[in-house]
């Protein structure tokens, strides 16, 4: 049997906006999720230590002040460097269209921008995370 | 009951039993008590007008806080703003100055907000894009270059570091040859709602709290005509709470602060009146003007009765308020000037004092100054030809509006005794309950969003095939290294000895309990930067570490 996927979910940065990803986390557990939640003002190298320590198979950041191009390919990059390749990296929040093919050429699978649905968000991590037992 | 009443009755009676339909029809309000199809007379009766509503300019302030409103004197428009470098925030006030606003409102990067200076390494790619960053006096000087402050009024987004933003405005004032007591303007300093939902919280309750009655001091003694809070329902209601708990918990904020000024010694009267607000507009229009009508007799009833002030302008709620970001859709981004629209008109219908209305294009971008102009002229055109300021609360008196403001009123107050039984705002945020509250509602509301429940023009229904939005404003990537390089150039130019003297004065201050203003003001100006007069704080004062919720 597989066992259940598990989320680490972060605000990046400075940015305090959280109700987006409050509601997301909410739902991942609904739908039967292990959701791990750090909260604001995460560095890139505290995400995907907290990442790997957790074992999670996903992560997901949310942002919405303007510096995803700072700290989405950080973060995508440490994973690289510190063996997280296995582990789906998707981001939420405001990133205009024209900032998302660089950001998911470093590594971000996917992006959810305003108006997304959990469903959507919900159906894609289960079809795409592969959880290692 | 008179007679008249008796036979209003009976005729709504024969007229409801005639169309049996209309039970199934009744709707709720935003916070969840049903909405009839019809209200007449007697759903106003009992509503005691002296007492209960007045006169414009008189207890308890239904009716407005000023006896001729809007008659007098319009309301100030007053658009957010603030991005990329100081030069770029002094020219788009210029810009909006010149095309007819009439106050000024700063946004903040968030490094100035957390207290951080933009060489900080927490700082990296967040330098000027939700706001101007101030590193320095001179980041300030350059932001009010040739505008006089004592012909403007200045509503600052800042709350951790508000002293600090304070000091270098006083110190922008003593360079133009100003007294700080002709400064108009007015602080966010509001920490607790940071706690909870808007998250630049740098220290801890106890000593942010200490920050916030240092300034009411200070102001009260210095630059009374400072508005020295701006207390916060509308962050709350964009992370999601109701109409209710937005009123109910912001009060329930303010009564922390009120009690602490009253613990330090400071006179109700002298720091009450320069308490000011900041509430959220959103969609429902008669329910927004309701809320409005309903706070203010909350408030006035409050500060009289339980806080014992005696100058009626204590009593005032005077707010400015904000359109609802969190209204604003990416999907067809035009369709969101209809709802600014529609918020404004309600916000003036509840008698508002200032008002900021959102861009159409906020769910995309930093707003571009086409779509800013545009924002202007929504609150132009209701000032100036929709009519609606030529008369006095014009919807007081409606059946619907008077009976939504009673329910308002009881329900508010219900919640804030809520919140006082746990031992008053600091104690419920410290426990979560608030945070809870929102949260649980902000995915109640997606959930309806989602079933269709909510609707939501062209996200859930009506939606079109789109191209995406051309034209949208972009950061400028220069701006961070250029500000970089002001920062590094300023470190070079200033007195190593006078920025090290006055930092040690602000610890020495922060241990004790005196007023850390006269001390963070030197440092200001000797050019101590806002991130090395936090850093002090920080290590006297200790940082925030949040309530977890999930």
């Amino acid at each position: 049997m597989q066992r259940r996927i598990r989320v680490l979910a972060a605000k990046p940065g400075l940015d305090g906006h959280d109700r987006g990803i409050k509601v997301v986390c909410a739902a991942l557990k609904d739908a039967g999720m292990e959701v791990v939640y750090t909260g604001l003002r995460q560095t890139p190298e505290a995400i995907v230590s907290a990442a790997l320590q957790e074992d999670v198979d996903v992560i997901a950041l949310s942002t919405l002040s303007g510096a995803h191009n700072e700290h989405l390919p950080k973060v995508a990059g440490l994973l690289q460097e510190r063996g997280g390749e296995g582990i789906l990296l998707i981001a939420g929040g405001i990133v205009p269209a024209e900032d998302r093919p660089a950001l998911k050429e470093a590594g971000v699978s996917e992006i959810f921008g305003p108006g997304a649905s959990i469903n959507e968000i919900t159906s894609f991590i289960s079809e795409q995370a592969s959880p290692t037992a | 009951m008179g007679e008249q009443d008796k036979r209003i009755q009976e005729a709504k009676a024969q007229w409801a039993g005639g169309n049996p339909d209309l039970d199934k029809l009744t709707r709720s309000t935003d916070w969840g008590d049903p909405v009839e199809p019809l209200y007449t007379p007697e759903q106003a009766e009992g509503l005691d007008y002296l007492d209960e509503s007045g006169f414009p300019g008189e207890y308890p302030f239904v009716r407005g806080i000023y006896p001729s409103m809007y008659l007098g004197r319009p309301w100030t428009i007053r658009q957010y703003s603030g991005y990329d470098s100081p030069q770029d925030t002094n020219r788009r006030f210029r810009y909006l100055l010149e095309q007819g606003q009439t106050g000024l409102s700063v946004a903040f990067d968030l490094p100035t907000q957390i207290g951080y200076d933009s060489d900080h390494q927490m700082s990296a790619g967040e330098v000027g894009k939700v706001g101007v960053p101030v590193d320095t006096l001179e980041d300030m000087e350059v932001i009010f270059d040739g505008l006089p402050l004592d012909k403007l009024s200045t509503s600052m987004t800042i709350n951790a570091p508000s002293a600090v933003l304070l000091a270098m405005y006083v110190s922008i004032g003593l360079k133009q040859g100003l007294d700080p007591g002709v400064l108009r303007g007015t602080l966010q300093n509001d920490i607790l709602k940071e706690y909870t939902v808007r998250g630049t919280y740098i220290f801890p309750p106890e000593p942010s709290i200490r920050l916030i009655t240092d300034i009411f001091a200070y102001c009260g003694q210095n630059a009374p005509r400072f508005n020295t809070i701006n207390v916060a329902g509308y962050h709350m209601r964009e992370a999601g709470c109701s109409a209710v708990q937005e009123i109910a918990f912001s009060f329930s904020n303010a009564i922390a602060y009120i009690e602490a000024g009253l613990a330090a010694g400071l006179d109700i009267d002298s720091f009450a009146p320069r308490i000011s607000w900041i509430f959220n507009t959103a969609n429902k229009i008669f329910e927004e003007v309701a809320k409005y009508r309903a706070a203010r007799r909350i408030w006035a009833e409050l500060l009289k009765e339980r806080f014992g002030a005696k100058n009626p302008r204590s009593w005032m709620l005077r707010f400015h308020t904000q359109t609802s970001g969190a209204s604003l859709t990416a999907q067809q981004p035009f369709n969101n000037a209809i709802r600014v629209a529609y918020q404004t008109l309600a916000a003036v219908l509840g008698g508002a004092q200032s008002i900021a209305a959102c861009s159409y294009d906020e769910a995309l971008s930093l707003p571009t100054e086409e779509s800013v102009r545009t924002s202007l002229r929504t609150q132009q055109v209701l000032l100036e030809e929709a009519g609606v300021t030529d008369t006095i609360d014009p919807l007081g008196g409606s059946y619907y509006v008077e009976s939504l403001c009673q329910q308002m009123y009881k329900r508010i107050k219900e919640l804030m005794d809520q919140v006082e039984e746990m031992g008053g705002a600091v104690a419920a945020i410290e426990s979560g309950f608030i945070q809870k509250e929102i949260e649980s509602r902000a995915y109640q509301t997606q959930r309806d969003i989602e079933s269709g429940e909510q609707v939501v023009v062209g996200v859930n229904k009506y939606q079109i095939e789109e191209k995406p939005p051309v034209g949208l404003a972009k950061a400028n990537p220069q701006a961070e290294r250029d500000q970089l390089e002001r920062l590094a150039a300023v470190k070079a130019r200033r007195s190593a000895d006078r920025v090290e003297r006055t930092l040690a004065a602000v610890r020495d201050t922060a241990q004790g309990d005196g007023n850390l203003l006269p001390a963070i003001i030197e440092a200001v100006q000797a050019y101590a930067s806002l991130g090395e007069i936090c850093g002090v704080l920080r290590e006297e004062f200790g940082e925030y570490q949040p309530v977890k919720t999930i």
